[in-house]
């Protein structure tokens, strides 16, 4: 396996994946998350197919990971924000290890207001539901971040919540 | 077609469906879907009640689905909560799973709620029609609880995805389901063979 430093965060995201049997990716599109679903698109040890609503894509997650098999739903901030009552009602009230991956708009260098504006909603709406989340800034600490909040998450049945802050990504910047 | 369909009751023809089963799921959509489940075969571990995410019966179905192709799965979704997740048949479409089965109980109102006139049933909005488009070709009404039953067996012996919708009248459940998710949901997964119990 090569060096963390020479590997792209798109790439240890797959491989934690890979590791951990989540094989299910459902996900509405995001441009910085172009790269992390061309690779689970690519590789047919995934199931990636992209849904019309966020909610579809954590119901689809739920239902499979209660059938026996592990999934992640792939967003951005304001996809995250149409999700509060689907994870009280359904990934919390249930007990369900919902893992979901929100690619973050709205901060260090946005230029839409709206994504400025939702993106404040996003970790307050996560310690409200008291949603274990991570924000992954630095390529080193990758892995680690998300293998174990997966770990975490199915031991002990409960939603967990990657950001991808631009810090890793790079983010989206006006052009 | 939707004119000459019978207006028919949810818990009789969800006894009906459920009279035919064996190991396959069913996920109950929100309020009188789950309710008229559970009272029908509050004992069957292969029912998922789902409580509170109107809208998300089918996905759920679907994702079971997925997980499991070797089971048939039924998701029980009201018209009004099918309409706040339209999308989702064009995603069941994509997907065609083999082994869905989406049926809807087309009362035109939220009935839950108090009876409000959903937006679909002021404009004549035909759900199977909506299905058809969306790319779902085997859907259709049930014209009467025969047809219902004969479409519920060939959903259960042929190759889906179907939708089967049904025209239902303002009968209230005769039962309520329990408000525990963490019971419904560890039951349900017993019934999947995931946990054991
Ligand atoms: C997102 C959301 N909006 C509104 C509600 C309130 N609500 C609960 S059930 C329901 C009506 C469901 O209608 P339908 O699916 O047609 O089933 P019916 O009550 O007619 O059996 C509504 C509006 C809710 N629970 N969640």
């Amino acid at each position: 396996m090569a060096d963390a430093t020479t590997r792209s965060w798109h790439g240890i995201v797959l491989d934690v994946l890979r590791r951990n049997e989540v094989r299910l990716v459902t996900y509405v599109p995001d441009n910085v998350l172009r790269p992390l679903i061309e690779g689970a698109h690519a590789d047919p040890f995934f199931t990636a197919f992209p849904t019309a609503r966020e909610e579809e894509a954590a119901g689809i997650v739920c239902g499979a990971w209660m059938a026996g098999m592990r999934g992640i739903v792939l967003m951005q901030t304001s996809g995250f924000a149409t999700l509060p009552n689907v994870l009280a009602s359904l990934a919390c009230a249930c007990q369900i290890p919902l893992l979901m991956m929100v690619s973050e708009r709205g901060t260090l260098g946005e230029f839409n207001l709206g994504q400025a504006l939702v993106c404040r909603t996003m970790r307050p709406v996560l310690d409200a539901l008291g949603v274990e989340h991570h924000t992954i800034t630095r390529l080193d600490e990758a892995e680690f971040i998300v293998d174990r909040t997966i770990r975490q998450a199915v031991g002990t049945q409960a939603p967990a919540c990657l950001i991808l802050s631009p810090l890793l990504t790079g983010g989206k910047v006006a052009s | 077609m939707l004119r000459n369909t019978r207006v028919m009751n949810r818990f009789d023809l969800t006894r009906r469906l459920v009279a035919k089963l064996k190991d396959e799921a069913v996920v109950g959509g929100i309020g009188f879907s789950n309710f008229d489940l559970w009272a029908s075969s509050a004992g069957r571990a292969e029912n998922f009640y789902m409580l509170g995410s109107m809208g998300l019966a089918v996905p759920i179905a679907l994702g079971v689905a997925i997980a499991q192709p070797r089971r048939k799965v039924f998701a029980l979704e009201g018209d009004g909560s099918l309409l706040m997740q339209l999308g989702c048949l064009a995603t069941v479409a994509a997907r065609a799973p083999r082994n869905l089965a989406i049926v809807v109980w087309d009362n035109g109102v939220y009935a839950i709620t108090g009876g409000q006139a959903t937006p679909a049933a002021q404009a004549g909005t035909d759900i199977v029609a909506v299905a058809r488009g969306a790319g779902i070709a085997q859907s259709a009404w049930a014209s009467d609880e025969a047809e219902f039953e004969a479409l519920a067996e060939q959903a259960l012996a042929g190759d889906g995805p179907w939708l089967i919708a049904a025209r239902i009248d303002a009968e209230r459940p005769a039962k309520q389901t329990p408000r525990d998710p963490v019971l419904h949901r560890q039951r349900f997964m017993q019934g999947m063979g995931v946990r054991e119990g």
